[in-house]
């Protein structure tokens, strides 16, 4: 619960400004919780001047011996026989933090007629990889796919797992933690090791990138989290480097599974996927119709990136809802994004507003779009991405 | 068909502002919602129950507010409402949430099928639906954003989206699903719904009627604590670019130069 003391309390009121549940107000000049409306968020012991507030957990529950979990995970990912890159940004991260934990980067490899790919990840950071290549394994299955790596953790102890923040790796790691009983921080865009206590700093956006949360996972083992693609950056591969490859044959009781796959389709892939790509160019309602939707298309190719869409291009049927960017799809923070014809409704910004440079093109110069851009650009998309085109055409030599 | 919909309610983000010299969030005038992606979780329970009979009952936990959210959901077509509130459970992250759902839904009986969002919009995690199926022992999948239920009325195909493509999954019920928004078209509530929404008792159970231990729920049972946060600042950074379409574009092309773009 959360505890005022007393005698550090002067009654300032900050706990109260910062209070979303109205849980904590000042009385008397004390501050006094509520605590049925309290949901134990933190927001106001973090923001307390005179460090007044603490919250007590329930003592003595968490008096599990933490020494032997020791190493760093990191669970490849390999889709169609290609790692993805999330896997080998990874592992540089993960370099990074053994350095400081003393200890090593140990890649879990799954998937059947994989194994080729181990050097692979040896030669971007990892000292060790397990392989575990099984015909069952080449279709992803969360059944799968868990229990193998809830089993391998259960028995090996890693102090650290860290895997992409992936359509794969969002739905099936959750799986492993429920297991392990342990927690999983999701989406992290920052990793640190507090050095005290070995406890591994996880960051991470909510709501939609405008709150960061640092998350901490002190009484359980192993420290779990999925990373966002494309937020660290990977190592150049070395082919020096020397590691040890270890193949695990997974038990027959981990193999079982409810769900089938009964097909993968691939879709017509236009350029990277979104949450991986440099440069995004979506488009909205300015584009008018379908037909213009060409234009974006033509300018991402370009700048070798990707097309987006918002809730209104999706509606409209001219781009497919898993390019849909904000609040209800994906969010991103590409190095480039380009809102064409975009109005800049809040569920949109939120998922692209974190991007380094944001471009906006729009006919309308109060477009709300305009309060988050780098570059406004006042006009048609039907007009400026045909002269754009040809500019950047021109730089090109084409 | 026993369906059972887990909701949240989550600040809207239409009136969520953010101090950015405190780190949090901003409390006046926040109006609570329930998430956006539950509302496809909630159409597709209904339209499974229009086509296969049953129930659809709706779960939430969170402070006593929250019944506000269930009450929507009845005005919708949900056949009941329980919320799962209680001093014990607050501080919960997504381990101790799963335990304290898949407990309330183990005292509701047999379950067909368990429907979520995609994730909630205020944590982002998008764990709490895979987690609840591991709990309560159910096949899963998350992000579906196309389903349909085979003759035998048990079998169920369903469309996963990721990053290349989607796959095309079987499983046989009962099951867990997590749902994308572009599964359905909410429907609006009916007026004989708000009628029988503004009626209804909605059911309270806290630690005690679940038969949860003390010490898996809420901050006790939770594995993760925040221990900061922060606002990330957005520069302001807005420079318009002036003249004519070409001058625009020009001006636009020296930035692309200057930022290495080009």
């Amino acid at each position: 619960m959360l505890k005022v003391d007393i005698e550090k309390c002067t009654g300032c009121g900050e706990c109260e400004e910062s209070c979303t549940f109205e849980a904590i107000f000042v009385e008397d000049e004390v501050a006094v919780v509520d605590q049925d409306a309290c949901t134990l968020c933190g927001i106001c012991v973090d923001g307390c001047p005179e460090g007044a507030l603490e919250i007590h957990g329930e003592e003595g529950l968490l008096a599990t011996d933490l020494s032997p979990w020791r190493g760093i995970w990191v669970v490849a990912e390999c889709r169609s026989g290609v790692l993805a890159p999330v896997t080998l940004e990874l592992l540089a991260k993960s370099g990074e933090l053994a350095g400081e934990l003393d200890t090593e980067v140990t890649a879990v490899l799954m998937g059947h007629e994989i194994e080729s790919r181990a050097q692979e990840l040896i030669f971007h950071g990892a000292d060790r990889v397990l392989v575990v290549d099984h015909p069952e394994l080449a279709t992803f299955t969360d059944e799968v796919y868990g229990n193998i790596l809830a089993d391998l953790a259960g028995r090996e102890r890693p102090e650290i797992i860290l895997a992409g923040a992936t359509a794969m790796g969002r739905s099936y790691i959750p799986r492993v933690a429920t297991i392990l009983k342990t927690g999983l921080t999701a989406d992290c865009t920052g990793l640190d090791i507090r050095a005290e206590d070995r406890a591994l700093l996880q960051t991470r956006p909510a709501f939609g990138g405008n709150l960061l949360a640092t998350i901490v996972c002190p009484g359980h083992r192993p420290q779990m989290a999925t990373v966002r693609p494309h937020v660290m950056k990977a190592n150049a591969p070395d082919p020096g480097r020397k590691g040890e490859v270890i193949r695990i044959l997974p038990g027959e009781d981990l193999l079982s599974h409810r769900v089938q796959v009964l097909e993968s389709v691939k879709e017509q892939a236009e350029g990277p996927n979104l949450s991986e790509a440099d440069v995004i160019v979506t488009a909205g309602r300015g584009f008018e119709q379908e037909k213009n939707v060409e234009l974006a298309r033509e300018l991402a190719d370009l700048l070798g990136g990707t097309v987006g869409a918002t809730r209104a291009a999706v509606d409209a049927g001219w781009l497919s809802g898993r390019t849909q960017i904000g609040q209800t799809g994906v969010t991103v923070s590409p190095k480039l994004y380009m809102a064409c014809g975009v109005s800049g409704a809040i569920q949109h910004i939120v998922g692209m507003q974190g991007s380094e440079i944001i471009v906006a093109i729009n006919k309308d110069a109060e477009a709300p779009i305009f309060d988050v851009t780098t570059y406004g650009l006042v006009g048609d998309v039907k007009e400026i991405l045909p002269l754009l085109i040809q500019r950047i055409q021109k730089e090109r030599g084409l | 068909m026993n369906i059972v919909v887990c909701i949240k309610q989550v600040p809207d983000a239409k009136t969520v502002r953010f101090d950015t010299e405190k780190g949090t969030l901003v409390r006046e005038g926040v109006e609570a919602v329930i998430n956006p992606f539950d509302f496809h979780a909630l159409e597709a329970g209904f339209q499974l129950k229009d086509t296969y009979g049953g129930e659809v009952t709706v779960l939430s936990m969170g402070p006593p507010q929250a019944e506000n959210a269930l009450k929507e959901a009845l005005s919708l077509g949900a056949d009941k409402g329980i919320l799962l509130s209680d001093r014990a459970f607050a501080g919960a992250d997504t381990l101790a949430t799963t335990y304290t759902l898949a407990k309330a839904i183990e005292k509701l009986g047999p379950v067909d099928l368990v429907l979520c969002g995609k994730q909630a919009i205020d944590g982002d995690t998008a764990q709490v639906g895979p987690g609840l199926a591991v709990r309560l022992g159910l096949p899963y999948v998350t992000c579906v954003n196309a389903l349909s239920v085979l003759d035998d009325g048990k079998t169920m195909h369903l469309r996963r989206i990721n990053e290349d493509g989607y796959d095309m999954l079987e499983l046989e019920m009962p099951a867990l699903l997590t749902v994308l928004a572009s599964l359905n078209t909410p429907r609006l509530p009916s007026l004989k719904g708000k009628m029988r929404a503004r009626k209804a008792e909605i059911p309270v159970w806290g630690a005690q009627e679940l038969g949860a231990e003390p010490g898996m729920v809420g901050l006790a049972g939770s594995a993760t604590q925040v221990v900061s946060t922060s606002v990330p600042t957005f520069e302001a950074r807005r420079e318009m670019l002036e003249g004519s379409a070409e001058e625009q574009v020009e001006a636009l092309i020296s930035r692309f130069k200057e930022a290495g773009i080009l």
